[in-house]
């Protein structure tokens, strides 16, 4: 039975804070196939084409037929586990930190055997499922789950190490203004985050939902304008170090194509609001969460960012709007790459129309700001990079997938 | 007014008094800070930019000996200067904006009409016709060409208080229309002064005509100071206000520093 995690105590301040760490990062082009699927909570191996077998670790041929065709397909994640070792001392830095380290070998229904770390909650001999998880250096790893769930199985350290779970995390939501900020700070509130900062802007306009947002338990409003640098500074000046997972709610929602915008007024506030204001959070915020990757139970976990899925494929009736957010796509690659160092894993949620007044003339499926949060939260408790969330975006995605100029004409007509 | 002929000495007088404290400089501007309110439009229109700055550089390797900024923000951001073109009434007006306005009209005396209590006890207070007849009764008939200064102490207020938007809008008093017409028509003003967000009531948009002080002022050519301190550090009559806007081309209105020279004995003019 899993630990239930204790709520960390205040850190000592004569201690020095730990540098994060990662495990060995290089995988092969080709292994890379478990980290696109692993990066969305997908089980895929690869399945030979020609002769159907199922191959683990990642190759360039099949095994049995020598057929280069080995495209990752979706894969049964069932097994039993054969034998497992704790590891109790290593040479690698990382692991020597994480002593007594658990790993096995898991026999797969579908054929191959596979190496995988161990939850605390599974023993030798009994049936497992696995999961592709991103181990702190962006890398796919395998995790061999009890088969059922467990109580607690959230707060094994093992798994813990692969996740962002916001329990007992302190998280920050920087506009707590829009129905989708209000939405977030009540799901976080509920997946038991210690505290819950919210930012208001311009805190002199009145806006609905104040009262309710106010009355979240573990939420506290904080100053925070994401389109003045000044005000981000200021923010991350006297909250950074306390800021676990990062969620960006800022959004800014007008229709209209390029051309259809009279100048630059409008271009320019919801660059300001998105891009700019993402920049100036991964400025301020980014290189605190870095060094905190490593800092305990409530280290340094995630950056998240919600996305229009039209930053993958610009929607024209939206069409500067999703240039504004194909930008913001584009940053969170970089920041990705820039927050990896200190293990703090950078969550992209995309999502299509969203059940808000901006999006008013809209014809449904349009996703719930709640449904959106949950989403949210669900990604975080299992650690993804990328999360497609409602029929839109998961359509979207597909089809971008399978023929991307087709996706452009279909959007633009 | 008598006519004056001024010489070289008078204008050294004029500093010396200054140097000395005898004419004291009154600063009616708010310091521009990203969280002063701009005025709020419906979120599907236009904005008008707040205060925003980017360090250039600070003595580090953006600029090693040097410290400086850029800023953005509207022409009608913290206390600013309403040009006539800035409304459609005063769109086909000569020397209508900010750059082509006579220089001389940057510098002219105020009167200040304190409406101070009564905006106290009511928000929406709208300063009337009778309110400057009293006002004159008091302190003599306001001659032409003079700045009115509407002293509200709204200026003390800060954040919410100082909006005061309620789900109906802003309420934050300003001069009814007959006032306006009165002020522009029989006094020849050139110009009103507001400590508010806007020379107009918050509730103006419901005025006949919407917004009677920008309708009125502008079409007759006149100016507007909005966003202003200090009001109440001024006498009725007597002050004389330096407002000269930003020299922008073709522009509407801009931020700047308004001042205010005071006789220290008070009561002059």
């Amino acid at each position: 039975m899993t630990k239930p995690l204790a709520r960390p105590k205040r850190k000592d301040p004569l201690k020095k804070t730990r540098l994060p760490l990662l495990p060995a990062g290089m995988r092969s082009r080709t292994a890379h196939g478990l980290t696109a699927a692993a990066a969305e909570g997908r089980f895929q191996l690869q399945v030979c084409a020609d002769c159907a077998q199922v191959v683990y670790p990642p190759r360039d041929a099949c095994p049995r037929c020598l057929s280069h065709r080995l495209p990752f397909r979706d894969a049964d994640n069932r097994g039993t586990l054969l034998a497992e070792t704790t590891i109790r001392t290593s040479t690698d830095v990382y692991f020597r930190e994480r002593m007594p380290w658990r790993i096995g070998t898991v026999a797969l229904d579908a054929g191959p055997s596979i190496v995988a770390h161990l939850h605390g909650d599974l023993r030798e001999g009994e049936r497992t499922r696995l999961q592709l998880k991103l181990d702190k250096s962006g890398q796919a790893i395998v995790m061999a789950l009890p088969a059922e769930d467990t109580p607690d199985m959230h707060d094994d350290p093992q798994w813990r190490e692969l996740t962002c779970d916001p329990k007992y995390r302190r998280v920050l939501i920087t506009d707590g203004r829009t129905a989708v900020g209000q939405a977030m700070a009540e799901a976080l509130s509920q997946a038991g985050a210690a505290i819950v900062f919210v930012g208001i802007a311009d805190p002199w306009k009145p806006f609905p939902g104040e009262d309710r947002l106010r009355k979240i338990e573990r939420v506290e409003t904080v100053a925070l304008d994401l389109t003045d640098t000044l005000s981000v500074n200021e923010c991350a000046g006297e909250f950074a170090p306390k800021i676990d997972i990062l969620i960006n709610t800022a959004e800014h929602v007008r229709a209209g194509g390029i051309i259809e915008r009279k100048g630059l007024t409008v271009t320019r506030e919801e660059l300001e609001i998105r891009y700019f204001g993402l920049t100036r959070l991964a400025q301020a915020f980014g290189p605190v969460l870095r060094a905190r990757g490593a800092d305990g139970v409530n280290s340094a976990a995630a950056f998240v960012n919600l996305l229009s899925v039209y930053a993958l494929a610009n929607w024209p009736a939206y069409g500067a709007f999703s240039a504004a957010e194909a930008a913001c796509l584009s940053a969170a690659q970089s920041l990705r790459a820039e927050l990896r160092p200190g293990g703090v894993k950078v969550l992209n949620v995309f999502f299509g129309p969203l059940e808000t007044e901006w999006y008013q003339t809209v014809q449904p499926p349009k996703v719930a700001p709640s449904a959106l949060a949950r989403a949210t939260v669900s990604a975080l408790q299992q650690g993804l990079e990328d999360v497609f969330v409602g029929d839109v975006a998961e359509d979207i995605r597909a089809r971008l997938a399978v023929n991307a100029k087709a996706l452009e004409r279909e959007l633009g007509s | 007014m008598a006519s004056v002929k001024s010489s070289p000495a008078d204008l050294a007088a004029f500093a010396g008094a200054i140097a000395a404290g005898e004419i004291e400089v009154v600063d009616l501007t708010h310091t521009l800070t990203p969280e002063f309110p701009t005025i709020v439009m419906p979120p599907e229109l236009g904005q008008c930019a707040p205060f925003r700055m980017e360090e250039v550089s600070r003595y580090d390797e953006r600029g090693p000996a040097w410290y400086w900024n850029n800023f953005s923000m509207g022409e009608h951001t913290g206390t600013h200067f309403d040009a006539p073109v800035h409304w459609i009434s005063g769109k086909d007006l000569p020397r209508n904006s900010v750059d082509t306005i006579a220089p001389a009209d940057f510098i002219a005396p105020a009167v200040v009409i304190d409406i101070s209590r009564q905006s106290a006890a009511d928000p929406d207070y709208e300063l009337t016709v009778a309110d400057i007849e009293a006002w004159e009764k008091e302190h003599g008939r306001i001659p032409p060409r003079r700045w009115a200064l509407l002293r509200t102490d709204w200026s003390k207020r800060q954040g919410r208080d100082y909006v005061n938007m309620r789900d109906d809008g802003q309420h934050s008093p300003g001069p009814c229309p007959e006032a306006v017409r009165f002020l522009v028509e029989q006094r020849d003003l050139h110009g009103l002064g507001t400590e508010t967000i806007g020379t107009d009531a918050g509730q103006a948009f419901h005025f006949n005509p919407p917004y009677p002080a920008h309708y009125y002022m502008h079409g007759k050519g006149r100016y507007g100071l909005q966003c202003l301190a200090n009001l109440d550090r001024l006498p009725p009559v007597g002050a004389v206000v330096l407002a000269a806007p930003l020299k922008i081309r073709r522009g509407s209105g801009s931020p700047l520093r308004v001042l205010a020279l005071v006789p220290r004995a008070g009561e002059a003019a």
